[in-house]
């Protein structure tokens, strides 16, 4: 279910990046594309109540979640956020050139 | 001591150093630059040797054994890239030296475009999969960057387009990357090379494989994903245009999708025939879209989606040969592909125009330009003697070999669109009369013109590489790494074993 649900928030992050006409509204799309991402990666690496990935000496870990996944999603958040702020700082430029957000009216470029 | 980590440390560690040192002094900026790809290009030369010698090498980063820790792996195909990328951006960091005289903060410049050698060798050298992803997003946001460094109107459109599509291609392929892992409970490529053979046939291949073809063939602009490269490529400076037509798109495109299609889930003749469509398709559509621009840049960017098709092609067939002429196709075409953005760039900096309407009679102004750009349009049409020939001979053969006429005749097909658009390029733009606002161009500076010249001297010799002998210690290399296919792993997994 909670599977279905994260590609529902994918899909919604891929229609507002193919549909959206503002590009403020493009990058949000983006964004909630690469959670969505993010969401389903933890949730791959999660077990039905399992407990936090901490060894320690005195006590054995059984029924652990996968700790890998959580690691390799803090890298691509971080990753997401340098193509977030590259892409925003973007937006501002061509706010900055074309006096708009609207990517119909952005048309310099034919073909 | 290996030589592995350095192809990502040295330009990585040339970035820092011209950030911190290249806004004080001018010098370093130029200067640091052009010895990091130097070296990074004798480095991968001696390592075409290490693995003419050894086979394959295995660097395990912090000492920790595969497939725990992330590993670099050096085998004949990553040498064989790593010989492109490197060469290129050596030869174009020579060129940005004067070409980049009209832009300001020339150290921003040369600091991303070390972020972006350093990706790509990352790409090439990683024996990991997230690694890889990871690679692939520092190259390709160093690319968004660069593409909009004139941030004028086209550019910053032009950019964000780039950076949108790239964006949304990266996140597929994570996806994939995902499920890959959540079937194989690993990241390392052979490790899960074993999974996946060891637990047999599955759906999630099946799944995994459109999330790799639309991600990576985004990367690479194959057809029906092209669409961000006709603008992003011709609105970058001219170095840029070479580096991402010349070997960008092949580094994170084809030799990333190569790499998993061969090596890590096997190549059988469902996914040839989806290589070899695509290819077709692209290499057909990109020539008839090049063969209308008047843009100079434009029309040498869809020239890039068509021959990219031909190296699809050649890798798609699956046989010796077709993988040994895809490879040659490849390492031809970053050469005069880059060789051909580094004229437009020199005749954009003297005439101030792209536009090939306005240009004319350039042959006799600029005479080291016109030359090495004629030698670079015959090369890329594939007539003798020049290396793009012997490429396209050799896949076409190649694709007859295998039964594919049909495929065959498209590629000759393209080919003779391809010296057809060509001849007009050199037509309008450097035969014919001279305009007359143009009587007082004068040819490139000194460093345009070293590199240039050097380009066009690899171009005429570069048919010298399919003598048996000279073939064994570079080509070859290359495709027998792809030929071992799933076989990859168990050779990976013997290194280790033995390293330990």
């Amino acid at each position: 279910m909670i599977y279905f649900l994260c590609m529902v928030l994918f899909a919604i992050g891929l229609y507002g990046v193919l549909r959206k006409r503002n590009i403020i509204k493009i990058i949000l799309g983006l964004v909630i594309m690469e959670y969505a991402v993010h969401l389903l990666f933890i949730l791959v690496g999660y077990k039905m109540g399992g407990r936090s990935p901490i060894l320690d000496a005195n006590q054995e870990v059984v029924n652990m979640v996968d700790p890998l996944p959580q690691a390799l999603v803090l890298t691509a958040i971080v990753i997401s956020l340098a193509v977030t702020a590259l892409v925003v700082a973007i937006a501002i430029r061509i706010y900055d050139r074309y006096k708009t957000f609207d990517i119909t009216k952005i048309r310099r470029l034919q073909g | 001591m290996s030589i592995l980590p350095l192809f990502v440390a040295i330009p990585l560690g040339g970035a820092f150093l011209t950030a911190l040192l290249g806004r004080r002094f001018k010098i370093v900026a130029h200067v640091l630059p052009n010895i990091a790809t130097a070296s990074l290009t004798v480095l991968s030369i001696v390592s075409l040797f290490i693995v003419k010698e050894n086979g394959l090498v295995i660097y395990k980063m912090g000492g920790w054994m595969p497939p725990i820790g992330i590993s670099l792996i050096l085998d004949g195909f990553s040498s064989f890239m790593l010989v492109t990328v490197n060469l290129i951006a050596f030869f174009v960091c020579l060129y940005s030296v004067n070409y980049m005289e009209q832009y300001t903060a020339k150290w921003k410049f040369f600091t991303l475009f070390l972020l972006m050698v350093t990706g790509m060798n990352g790409v090439v050298i990683t024996g990991d999969l997230f690694n890889l992803y990871v690679f692939l997003e520092i190259a390709a946001i160093a690319s968004y960057a660069l593409v909009a460094f004139g941030i004028q109107h086209e550019e910053l459109e032009a950019s964000f387009k780039y950076a949108i599509m790239g964006s949304v291609a990266s996140t597929f392929i994570l996806l994939g990357i995902i499920f890959l892992y959540s079937y194989t409970s690993t990241l390392n490529m052979a490790d899960m090379s074993r999974a996946l053979l060891l637990k047999g046939p599955n759906n999630i291949v099946n799944y995994v494989l459109p999330l790799f073809f639309l991600g990576f063939g985004l990367k690479a602009a194959l057809v029906p994903f092209h669409a961000w490269l006709p603008d992003a490529h011709p609105s970058a400076p001219a170095p840029i245009s070479a580096m991402l037509s010349g070997v960008l798109i092949k580094a994170l495109g084809v030799y990333a999708l190569c790499r998993i299609l061969y090596n890590v889930i096997g190549m059988d003749p469902k996914i040839s025939a989806i290589l070899l469509f695509l290819g077709a398709l692209s290499m057909v559509v990109g020539v008839f879209l090049a063969i209308g621009q008047w843009d100079l840049k434009r029309l040498l960017a869809y020239h890039s989606i068509s021959q990219i098709g031909y190296v699809i092609l050649g890798i798609g067939l699956g046989t010796p040969l077709g993988v040994l002429g895809g490879l040659f196709h490849l390492f031809n075409h970053s050469i005069f592909k880059s060789l051909l953005f580094l004229n437009a760039g020199a005749v954009e900096h003297a005439t101030g125009t792209r536009d090939l309407k306005k240009m004319g009679g350039l042959m006799g102004k600029m005479p080291v330009t016109g030359v090495t750009s004629l030698f670079a349009s015959l090369s890329i049409s594939g007539l003798p003697p020049f290396n793009g020939f012997w490429s396209k001979l050799i896949i076409i053969i190649a694709a007859v070999q295998a039964g594919r006429i049909g495929y065959a005749s498209w590629a000759v097909l393209a080919s003779i669109l391809t010296l057809a658009s060509f001849a007009k390029v050199m037509k309008y733009g450097f035969y014919g009369n001279l305009k007359d606002n143009l009587a007082g161009v004068k040819d490139a500076p000194v460093f345009m013109k070293i590199s240039m010249v050097s380009l066009a001297f690899i171009c005429l010799i570069g048919g010298v590489l399919i003598i048996p002998a000279v073939r064994e210690g570079f080509l070859s290399l290359g495709s027998d790494a792809l030929l071992q296919g799933t076989r990859y792993f168990s050779i990976i997994l013997q290194k280790t074993a033995g390293g330990m």
